[in-house]
């Protein structure tokens, strides 16, 4: 557990990266954990191209672990390509937190994925199979 | 297999927690952490006492075929020990009849039949009915579904800063004129004891039923449906000792005879032709298919264990861990508690939020510590939404806890404080 709660995971907890909401913003999606309630909402904003993302930012209240992962999540979007951020794999937000992530808290640390897939994609999508606690 | 509770250490009349701790398999291991189980979820659900398993691997082994159908020695053996295993339900409850106890999966199912059988034959557009803003779940849905599809109102009283039933409003609300009142006897959210007697009185004044939510009551203290006055009780075996898949409805015997069925099939009828069918008497009208047979053995034997420590000192004790461990929480800087002060009208059910630390944070830390504790919105999402806040962590005392147990939740707080203040 006190790896699950990383000085660098609490640092992000704390001291988020990106929080807040883009107004204007090209992209908007907003959904909740429907295990404990919490919501996320985020906003983006897309460079002259048009396929690549300029500004994102997210917002919500949640726990150490989804907000951390949204904060981690976040900071790497600038100037990447929507098809990129697509065809993104749900486990490497998982590697990039580092932490043991138990299976009642995987949702936890992968709304902000959802979240963001909800945006580029223009509308929800389904929970990834990495955070079904049975698999 | 009679159990002897263990003789108090600490308060008259009560027992001792810890000395229980050996008739639980689950506390025979320790965490994955290595620390001793501090197991602060029985609201959610209980641990088994070995009696409760034993009693249900002998039934399987030895007396075990289907009910009320074989004409042969195993056959009525089981039945005997299933309808055994009703009369303890009743005489739990204080009903005066075990055909008024029928076997159901959980409380959520005993609501829905009633919902469904009793609310869709009584309940006509434009009638009304009330619930409160303190139920589970369970207790609300059923209700919102079923008078959304017959055109009637559902009402909710409102609750007060500190969790109790807002009277004023619960007397507004039957000034009405609802049919019926679906109530909790006890929150599962905040541990609020609501003052049953009171309230049923009230309602029956207006000329309202009244369905009593015991899910979170049963397990905790003595219930007596007869000296209540209610005309039906819910009450699932899971969190009293019993295992999951059982649970029981009371009804007043002229309220069940005169609903029609919930579920159709085998057992709940006495004659079928390509016309149609009969249907058997009560509880056999509500018990279609092959009943969770075993299941309710089980709860017979979780009420035996419960019986010989008495519901009373049950209660006793959960209130004697209730008075040292909220103002043991209220002490520690940052911890808001949930529900009334009262001892006399809390359970022994702590839900508290701490300052900037959320309670799945929270519920992961104390797991660490090896304390088990129910971190969300407890199926009570209005309760949440009263309090302006997304969830809450939530600690519940059962039979086994005790002030080793009291002393390692407040612990777990300081941990939790300390690892997130860095």
């Amino acid at each position: 557990m006190d790896n699950l709660y990383r000085d660098f995971i609490l640092e992000h907890y704390r001291n988020p990266h990106n929080k807040g909401t883009l107004d204007p913003h090209d992209l908007h999606f907003a959904d909740s954990n429907p295990t404990c309630g919490d919501e996320m909402s985020m906003t983006l904003r897309l460079d002259d191209s048009r396929s690549a993302i300029a500004e994102v930012a997210f917002d919500g209240r949640g726990c150490a672990i989804s907000q951390a992962s949204a904060s981690i999540l976040t900071d790497g979007l600038r100037g990447q390509r929507l098809d990129e951020v697509r065809a993104m794999n749900p486990k490497d937000l998982l590697d990039e937190l580092g932490v043991p992530i138990g299976p009642a808290r995987l949702k936890c640390a992968l709304l902000a994925y959802k979240v963001l897939q909800g945006a580029v994609q223009g509308g929800e999508v389904a929970w990834p199979a990495e955070a079904e606690a049975v698999s | 297999m009679a159990i002897e509770p263990a003789l108090s250490t600490h308060l008259p009349g009560a027992f001792s927690g810890a000395a229980l701790r050996p008739d639980f398999a689950v506390f025979d291991t320790p965490t994955r952490s290595g620390k001793r189980l501090v197991f602060l979820d029985a609201a959610a659900s209980s641990p088994k006492p070995r009696s409760v398993v034993d009693a249900m691997a002998d039934a399987y082994s030895h007396h075990y075929a289907n009910v009320h159908r074989g004409i042969y020695e195993l056959s009525e053996d089981a039945t005997a020990r299933f309808e055994a295993a009703r009369g303890k339900v009743a005489a739990f409850l204080g009903a005066p009849s075990r055909r008024e106890i029928v076997f159901v999966r959980n409380a959520t199912e005993a609501i829905n039949l009633v919902a469904y059988s009793w609310g869709r034959t009584n309940l006509r557009a434009g009638d009304r009915m009330v619930t409160t803003q303190l139920e589970h779940h369970a207790n609300i849905v059923p209700w919102q579904q079923l008078t959304r599809e017959v055109g009637a109102t559902l009402d909710y009283v409102a609750i007060t800063d500190d969790g109790r039933l807002e009277m004023d409003d619960l007397r507004a609300k039957l000034a009405a004129g609802p049919k019926l009142l679906a109530v909790a006897a006890v929150s599962n959210a905040l541990g609020t004891i609501n003052p049953l007697a009171e309230i049923i009185g009230m309602a029956h004044e207006a000329g309202a039923l009244v369905l009593v939510d015991a899910a979170q009551a049963a397990p905790h203290m003595p219930i007596d449906v007869a000296a209540l006055g209610c005309d039906f009780l819910a009450i699932s075996g899971h969190k009293m000792l019993g295992p999951s898949g059982i649970g029981a409805l009371w009804g007043r015997r002229e309220l069940l005879d005169a609903m029609p069925p919930f579920m159709t099939g085998g057992s709940m009828i006495t004659r079928v032709t390509l016309d149609g069918a009969e249907w058997n008497e009560v509880p056999f009208k509500f018990e279609a298919g092959t009943p969770a047979i075993v299941e309710a053995i089980g709860l017979g034997a979780a009420i035996d264990y419960l019986t010989n420590l008495g519901m009373g000192a049950v209660r006793e004790h959960e209130r004697y861990l209730f008075e040292r461990a909220w103002p043991a929480l209220g002490e520690i800087p940052g911890v808001r508690r949930l529900g009334p002060d009262d001892p006399a009208t809390h359970a022994g059910v702590i839900s508290f939020v701490l300052d900037g630390i959320h309670p799945h944070d929270v519920a992961t830390v104390f797991d660490s510590e090896g304390v088990a504790v129910r971190a969300g919105h407890h199926c009570a999402q209005p309760v949440m939404l009263r309090y302006d806040i997304p969830a809450t962590t939530r600690a519940s005392f059962y039979v086994y806890n005790d002030l080793d147990d009291v002393e390692a939740l407040s612990s777990a707080v300081r941990a939790t404080q300390m690892l997130f203040a860095g």
